[in-house]
Parts: structure tokens; C-alpha cells; sequence
């Protein structure tokens, strides 16, 4: 059966790559003594499926991950119960889980599911009315146009529709502008974004602060039972969205 | 003490890999520092990438941090995009633990495993912000100090490094700690006076050169230095069990695995291994310690794959029994709660090589076998004293790809005493004749021949050999890959012989050799082992400018009568009985493994008052060196014998 975890990778740990990541996440399944289940053939591998890659630098309080257990019915409940200590344990620092939800047979991979992502952006090198005249640029352009290579070749497209909602922050110590970027069909990436408008917006750590499931006009969150979350009674939308969100996001998510 | 990480942080934004200076390594120690407290910087010459992996670093690393008087941290070369940045913020080496300057540590110390590294040494020494050379330092200047196999001649370095370690580190480093907390207040000259008295530590500066002829002679010039600096050899690998707790990298490094060193030392006496030579005798670890290290080790760090190390695995006693306990039981049900466990034995030699061995490998999951007859035919397999005959040889083979391996891996040198084209030749018949004996288990059987230049080593029998000049080498590879052409199952796959040249100028340099790897990394060239970084004509130019030939330092056959630059420094091996093994060499004959046959006296043991420790005194199966001799005859054998059971290992 399969568990999914929010997990967050912060700090110093934020310079390991997505393929690290995964390795340090196969040695944590096994260390923490998890019933993981293991893919056939030559080279057996804990079964674990990433959802949308973290690029290298960047911070996350939503990270998920699918992990497939040889457990099911009350037995499952209580590993999935045990994974955010027993995983946090074994994690490196700056690696940490915050939830764990077995997932109803079927549910839509992260991969497939999440239809965008919410980014916070650091400001600190950047004059706030700077940043504010190149946010208005973008919320009333009609047209955003993104140049990308693929394979050898250009193209060309309009992503003003998976450019979502903007916000600048401002704090005394620091601000930081809130975005929400679409992921399908193919993702607008956090360093494609600040270069939507130029002169390119510059930016210093950026930080994955939700993923979002978009259905029917109606916005989940991966571990939300819309998602195919399952909850032994109790708000599992509740739990995943409280603990170890920065201030500043909470009038993002209100 | 400061740390750089804020410095530092925001220029890894801007390079590759930044994983690789971020520390934080499962096993990696919160070093506490302190007043009266001496501070290492453990630091391997290379990158990250190569350099966690090595399991001397790692070694001392633990044992000097359980000690009370020391403290100690890593570190690495940068790679070239943040040095170029580190240089323009005028950021210092750092270590990566609590990213500390180089400058807030005592003791700045290198592993040396390769020659091609020297230079990288300089710039680190460099970088960490104190001259270059060791008579430019002084007060409390950083100590720089070397140890690891380099360090049998490590003249080429002699004016930039303040002392090295011959031989095993785990006691000596313990030695130097105290050496510099009793006399560092009498100032940096009396604590290298304090280090030259050191068993096992070797400081050029308390030594005069001169140079006569083509002999070098080294002689004490300060009254603590020893005529002859000894190799230090723990006398028993059971007392050591580390590393007790392996660095696991967070991100992707060479040999990413745990790696049980199973026994140190080997005497099956390759004339060409310096390895070989300078780590006798052989020290096996209690099997019980091997099965608690790798249990307790598989467990903690969450690998689901060991590799049991040593200079030839399959020889260590009782191997098959040992490989079948780590594999697991035969339901698979393997260590760490994953489904199987991979073993890997990194140096399999051929003849004790069983079907026994191959299928308990293969019930783990297939690693690349890679086997290393070094030659290609018996009679200059007797020449270098790897008595591997051409029935061992197809056996281990035939093993391997019965039991379904679909490729192997065979390791060849050119460029060895008395090699003809014949010689070489026989490369390419030897691996024709694995392919033919692969097809008859598996389709599409295949063999990679990998080829290196043989670099001559200094404390071997080959040291007086005068090395194959780059174009004999090239010639020599031109003819194997001519001659391979036509096959489509055998790769063949070769070294630089320009790099083979470099690496023989430094590996047999004396202290001349100095100024031209100076002169060389001032001119940018680091990372020499890099072959998109080797820059020839920088070494040519630079031998060239110090008025030193190519001819002299390496293409010559040297005599009995020349004193060697490393004479003064000892790996226990009487310069006697290594002639008496070139001549030997020369006349084709063999030597038979003294773990097994009486002891030729080489020095190693009876020079130390210590002995082999095995726990069988029979040689492996089939390990009869392909000599047809009869190893079991009686005769005085130094070996002390393990006890069958042994208290659990790690503590
Ligand atoms: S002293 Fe004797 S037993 Fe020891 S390594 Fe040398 S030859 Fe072998």
C-alpha cells in the first residue's frame, strides 16, 4: 500500500540535487527499518515515487513523496503514523517529515496530479518598489512569452495563464514575492519566471511553499483527502498545512 | 573562531555541485575545538567526489576525534569554478564541517595516493593562506604533514611539506598529537625536532642532500633525526575497527558503499605493486569483526552494498564462508531489511577465484568482475611475479560467466621489464580466449580490456628498472588495439602513457624534482589526474626550464651501486632482498607467497619482531600460484594464527 509524505528540505541541505535527494531517501527507508517495497529485477530499488523535482539551491516546505509499503489495513495506519519521527531521525539536517497519509488505492500520482506551485522569492538584494513596478508588469501583461530549449530547438509559448497569484511580502528583516506558478502543461520554473519581464527580476533563495492539486475550481493540497488521502479520522487538510510554514505565507494560504 | 559558511553560501549558488562543501555527512563529527587541544585538517588532494570515499582520511578522522588532546575536520580541493571564486573574495581553504579558514588549525595534513596530485597539494597549501614552501613558514604557521603510500619517496614534496608518515597512520598520529602539545611552546623548530624523533615521521628539513653521480644521498643533519626513518605497522588489524562509523555522502561520490577493509598487507609479492611492498606483512581481521563491522555498517547508514577490501579479497581465509553470512540467507531476506545485499570483492585475484566464490557473488546482485592478470603471457607473468597460469585464469573466467556474468573486466600493464610484442600480444589472445569461453555459458559474452603504462615504484624490485619511454608505450598500445580491431566483443580501453610519464618522473623524483611541480601548478596546472585538466607540455617545459632530463629521472635503468633517493626511508624491505628479487625477475623466476612457504626474511616482520596474522595457514583453493610446487612443505613460517572464535569485533 502507499504512503504519502510532506517533507521539507531546508538550510544548507538545499544544495543537494534531486538525484541526491533520492539517494539519501532510499538509505532513510531503510535505516528507519520501514516495510518498504522494492522494485523486480536485476537491481531491486525501494519503491519510492518523487513528485516534481526541487532544482538545486532551491528550499522547500512542501515536498512529497510516495513510498509503497508492504502493509496494509490498521498495521499500515500505524506505520504511516510512526514515519514523520522515525524518518526525521534518520534524515540529514535540514531534511524533515511533517505528514504521512496512507493513499487510497488508485489515488492520481504527485507527477500527474499537482497543477501548480506556490514559490516564495527572497528580495533582500532588491529595492521593494523595484520589485513591486516589475510585479505590476507582470500581473498586467496579456502576454508572457517564454523562450525555452528542448533537444536543440526553441520555442516559443505564452504562459500568461500559468502565472498565478502575486504578492510582495514586506518585513522589517527581509521581503520575499509570493508566486504561483502552473505546472502544466509543461512547468513554469521559479528561474524562467524572473526572467518573464526584463530586466530579469533578481532574486536570492527561493523557497517551494504549497503544491496544488486544481479540480473543479477547487484547490487541494497533496495530502487533502480530495487527493485520495486517507485519515483515520481527523483533518488530514488541517495537518498538512499548519506546522513549519513561515509567517509570511500565512496570508497567502487565508 | 568563525565560521565562513555565510562567505560562502552565496558563491555555491553559483558553481557545480555545491553539495560537495556543505558537510554534514551522516558520521561526520561536531568537532569540538579547545585551547591545548591540536587541530587537524584531515585533506585529500582531490575532489570531494574522489576523495570522501578513502578510508585512511576517514580512519584518522574518528581515532583522533575520540582523543581527548585533538580534534579534527576534512577537507577538499575545491573544484576549479569556486576556487576562481574563493580567490576573488579572498575566501581561504576551508573545512567542510563547521567551514572553519585552513589558518584556525594546527596541522594541515595530506593523503597521498597518487603522484598526479602533488600539484593540487601546493595550491591547497596555498589556498589555505601560508607559503608554499616550508622553510618560507614559520611560527605559528600551519604544520603541513603527509602521509599514505606517496610518502615512500616523498622527496618531489620535500620542501613543502613539513613532515610525513610511513605506514599505517592509526598509532603514529596519536604520537605527533603529543609531540606538539609538549613542545609547541618551544617554538615551530623544536616541535619538527620533537616530530623528526617520532617513529615513523620523516622531516626533510632535518636532513642535508647531495647529489653525486647519479646517487642521492640523504643524511640527518639534526641530531633527533633518525639515519633511516622505519615504516610504522600495527602489528594486529583486530585491535583496529574503523571506521566505526563510515561517512555516508549526501550526495554522489566514487565507491558509494560501505567498505569493510578485510585485511591489510599482502605478500603474494607482485614485483610491480608497490602496495604490495610497503604493507607487509599480511594482517587479516577476525572474521567475526568483519561480519559485526558490516552488519552494524549496513544497518546504520542504509547501503545495500559492501565492498570487503583489501589488496587481493579472495585470499583472505575462509572468504566463501564470509561472502555466503554477508549475502544473507538463502531466502534473500538480506541485511538492512532490503531484498538482497551486493557484495563486491575490488581485487579478485584469479587463482584463488572460485565457483564457490562466483555463486555466492551472483545470489547477490551482479557487480562488474574485473579480474588483473597484469600480463599477457606465463613468462612475463613470472618476470612480475603474478603466477597466474593460463588454467587458472580460464577457470576463474569460465566461473564468472557460468554463473551468468555477461561481462568481465580484464587489467593489463605494458611496459614491463623485458615485455616484447610478443608479451602484448598475448594481451589480445588472452582476452579472445575469455570471449570464447564466455560464449559457451553466455550469449553475448563480452571482455573490456583496460590497459595501463607500468610506472616503476620506489621500494619495489622494479625500482632500478628504467620505465618504456611515451612512444614505446604508444607503439605497444597501437599494436594491441591493431590487432583488436577486428573483434567486436572485446573493448579495449587504455591510459594516457603521456600521464604514465608524469606520474613515473614524480614517482622516482628526488627533491629537484620540487621546483618543477612548483613551476607547474604557478602555471594553472591542478587537477593533473584529470585527464580533461593533464597538460603535458606544462611538465615538459618545466623539466625542461630546471635543467633536469626526462632521460635521467625516468627512462634509465638504475644500478646496484647508486644510492636512490628514498634510500634513507624504509618500508622494512632490506634493499638486498629486493635487488636479489630483480635479478630474479630478470631470470623469469618466481616467488612463492611467504604467507604459506618460509620466510625469505624481505625484512617486514623479522625487521619489526612482528608476523602474519591469518586464521588458516593453507592457501586458498587452487592457490597453488599456478608454480605446480608443493607450498605445504615445512619450514619456519612467521604467522600467528587467529583464534577461530572471537570476541564480537567493534566496540
Ligand atoms: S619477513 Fe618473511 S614472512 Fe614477513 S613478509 Fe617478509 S618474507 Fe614474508
Amino acid at each position: 500500500m502507499r504512503v504519502r509524505l510532506r517533507w521539507s528540505k531546508q538550510g544548507k541541505i538545499r544544495f543537494c540535487g534531486h538525484r541526491d535527494a533520492a539517494r539519501i531517501w532510499e538509505r532513510a527507508v531503510r535505516r528507519a527499518g520501514l516495510p518498504v517495497a522494492y522494485s523486480q529485477g536485476f537491481s531491486p530499488r525501494p519503491r519510492i515515487s518523487f513528485g516534481l523535482a526541487l532544482a538545486t539551491g532551491q528550499e522547500s516546505v512542501a515536498e512529497y513523496l510516495d513510498v509503497d509499503l508492504r502493509a496494509s489495513g490498521e498495521e499500515l495506519y500505524d506505520w504511516a503514523a510512526g514515519m514523520p519521527e522515525r524518518l526525521s531521525a534518520v534524515l540529514p539536517d535540514g531534511m524533515t517529515v511533517h505528514d504521512a497519509c496512507p493513499l487510497r488505492p488508485g489515488a492520481v500520482s504527485l507527477q500527474e496530479a499537482v497543477t501548480s506551485c506556490t514559490w516564495e522569492f527572497a528580495l533582500t538584494k532588491t529595492d521593494t518598489a523595484l520589485a513591486a513596478a516589475w510585479v505590476e508588469q507582470v500581473r498586467s501583461a496579456d502576454s508572457l512569452p517564454l523562450q525555452r530549449e528542448r533537444k536543440g530547438r526553441t520555442t516559443t509559448s505564452d504562459v500568461r495563464s500559468a502565472v498565478g497569484d502575486l504578492h510582495i511580502l514586506d518585513a522589517s528583516d527581509r521581503s520575499v514575492l509570493v508566486a504561483e506558478l502552473g505546472t502544466k502543461p509543461r512547468a513554469v520554473r521559479p528561474a524562467e519566471f524572473l526572467h518573464l519581464i526584463a530586466p530579469p527580476l533578481a532574486a536570492g533563495c527561493v523557497r517551494r511553499l504549497h503544491q496544488w492539486i486544481t479540480r473543479d475550481g477547487e484547490r487541494y493540497e497533496p495530502l487533502a483527502p480530495e487527493a485520495g488521502a486517507l485519515a483515520p479520522g481527523g483533518d488530514v487538510l488541517a495537518a498538512a498545512s499548519i506546522d513549519a510554514v513561515p509567517a509570511a505565507q500565512q496570508e497567502v494560504c487565508a | 573562531m568563525r565560521s565562513l559558511w555565510p562567505d560562502l553560501e552565496p558563491l555555491l549558488d553559483q558553481v557545480q555541485r555545491p553539495a560537495r562543501y556543505i558537510g554534514g555527512e551522516e558520521g561526520a563529527v561536531a568537532a569540538a575545538h579547545g585551547p591545548g587541544k591540536v587541530a587537524w585538517l584531515l585533506c585529500y588532494p582531490d575532489s570531494y567526489e574522489v576523495g570522501l570515499p578513502n578510508q585512511g582520511l576517514q580512519i584518522l578522522y574518528e581515532i583522533l576525534n575520540e582523543r581527548g588532546d585533538a580534534t579534527a575536520e576534512r577537507a577538499y580541493a575545491p573544484w576549479g569554478d569556486l576556487e576562481a571564486l574563493m580567490r576573488r573574495q579572498g575566501l581561504p581553504l576551508f573545512s567542510v564541517d563547521t567551514h572553519l579558514a585552513a589558518g584556525e588549525f594546527d596541522i594541515l595534513a595530506f593523503n597521498l595516493s597518487s603522484e598526479l596530485v602533488y600539484t593540487n597539494v601546493l595550491n591547497l597549501i596555498d589556498l589555505a593562506g601560508v607559503a608554499v614552501r616550508s622553510a618560507d613558514r614559520s611560527g605559528d604557521d600551519l604544520l603541513v604533514g603527509a602521509g599514505g603510500h606517496c610518502a615512500f619517496n616523498p622527496e618531489p614534496l620535500a620542501d613543502f611539506v613539513d613532515f610525513f608518515v610511513l605506514g599505517d597512520g592509526e598509532e603514529v598520529v596519536g604520537e605527533i598529537t603529543e609531540a606538539v602539545v609538549a613542545h609547541r611552546a618551544g617554538g615551530r623548530r623544536e616541535v619538527l625536532g620533537a616530530l623528526a624523533g617520532v617513529d615513523g615521521v620523516y622531516v626533510p628539513a632535518a636532513y642535508r642532500v647531495s647529489y653525486c653521480g647519479s646517487s642521492t644521498v640523504v643524511t640527518p643533519r639534526w641530531v633527533e633525526a633518525p639515519d633511516v626513518v622505519e615504516k610504522r605497522t600495527i602489528p594486529s588489524l583486530g585491535d583496529w575497527p574503523y571506521p566505526k562509523r563510515q561517512l555516508v555522502p549526501l550526495t554522489e561520490v566514487v565507491h558509494d558503499r560501505l567498505n569493510v577493509e578485510v585485511f591489510r598487507g599482502c605478500t603474494r609479492g607482485c614485483r610491480f605493486c608497490q602496495a604490495g611492498m610497503i604493507t607487509r606483512p599480511v594482517r587479516e581481521r577476525p572474521a567475526e569483526q568483519v561480519r559485526t563491522m558490516v552488519s552494524e555498517g549496513l544497518r546504520r547508514t542504509g547501503y545495500d552494498e559492501v565492498a570487503l577490501t583489501s589488496l587481493s579479497t579472495a585470499d583472505f581465509s575462509g572468504i566463501e564462508q564470509l561472502v555466503a553470512d554477508v549475502v544473507g540467507p538463502e531466502d534473500g531476506a538480506g541485511g538492512a531489511g532490503c531484498p538482497a545485499v551486493t557484495v563486491s570483492l575490488p581485487s579478485l585475484r584469479v587463482d584463488a577465484f572460485t565457483v564457490g566464490i562466483a555463486a555466492e557473488l551472483q545470489r547477490a546482485r551482479r557487480t562488474g568482475l574485473t579480474f588483473a592478470p597484469e600480463a599477457g603471457s606465463w613468462r612475463l607473468r613470472q618476470v612480475i611475479n603474478k603466477l597466474i597460469s593460463a588454467e587458472d585464469l580460464d577457470a576463474a573466467v569460465e566461473g564468472a560467466f557460468s554463473q551468468g556474468w555477461r561481462r568481465v573486466k580484464l587489467y593489463f600493464l605494458v611496459g614491463l621489464p623485458t615485455e616484447t610484442d610478443e608479451d602484448v600480444l598475448g594481451i589480445a589472445a588472452l582476452a579472445r580466449r575469455c570471449v570464447e569461453l564466455g560464449r559457451r555459458h553466455v550469449r553475448g559474452a563480452s571482455v573490456t580490456v583496460s590497459v595501463g603504462g607500468f610506472v616503476p615504484k620506489p621500494q619495489t624490485p622494479f625500482q632500478w628498472f628504467g620505465q618504456n619511454t611515451v612512444e614505446e608505450l604508444r607503439r605497444k598500445i597501437a599494436l594491441l588495439a591493431d590487432d583488436l580491431r577486428a573483434d567486436r566483443s572485446v573493448r579495449l580501453k587504455w591510459h594516457d602513457p603521456e600521464a604514465t610519464l608524469v606520474e613515473g618522473l614524480a614517482s622516482r623524483g628526488d627533491r629537484r624534482l620540487g621546483a618543477v611541480i612548483e613551476d607547474v601548478w604557478r602555471s594553472g596546472g591542478t587537477f593533473q589526474e584529470w585527464s580533461e585538466h593533464f597538460d603535458y607540455r606544462l611538465w615538459l617545459d618545466a623539466m625542461e626550464r630546471h635543467g633536469l632530463s626526462v632521460e635521467d629521472c625516468a627512462y634509465r635503468h638504475r644500478s646496484d651501486s647508486e644510492a636512490l633517493p628514498w634510500d634513507h626511508l624504509s618500508a622494512g624491505l632490506h634493499k638486498d632482498f629486493l635487488w636479489q628479487d630483480w635479478q630474479d625477475a630478470l631470470a623469469e623466476s618466481g616467488l612463492e607467497d611467504c604467507r604459506w612457504t618460509p620466510c625469505y626474511d624481505c625484512g617486514a616482520c623479522t625487521g619489526y619482531g612482528i608476523e602474519h596474522v591469518v586464521a588458516s595457514a593453507t592457501p586458498p583453493a587452487g592457490g597453488s600460484q599456478g608454480t605446480g610446487q608443493d607450498l605445504l612443505r615445512p619450514g619456519p613460517v612467521p604467522v600467528r594464527l587467529l583464534e577461530t572464535r572471537q570476541p564480537a569485533g567493534v566496540s
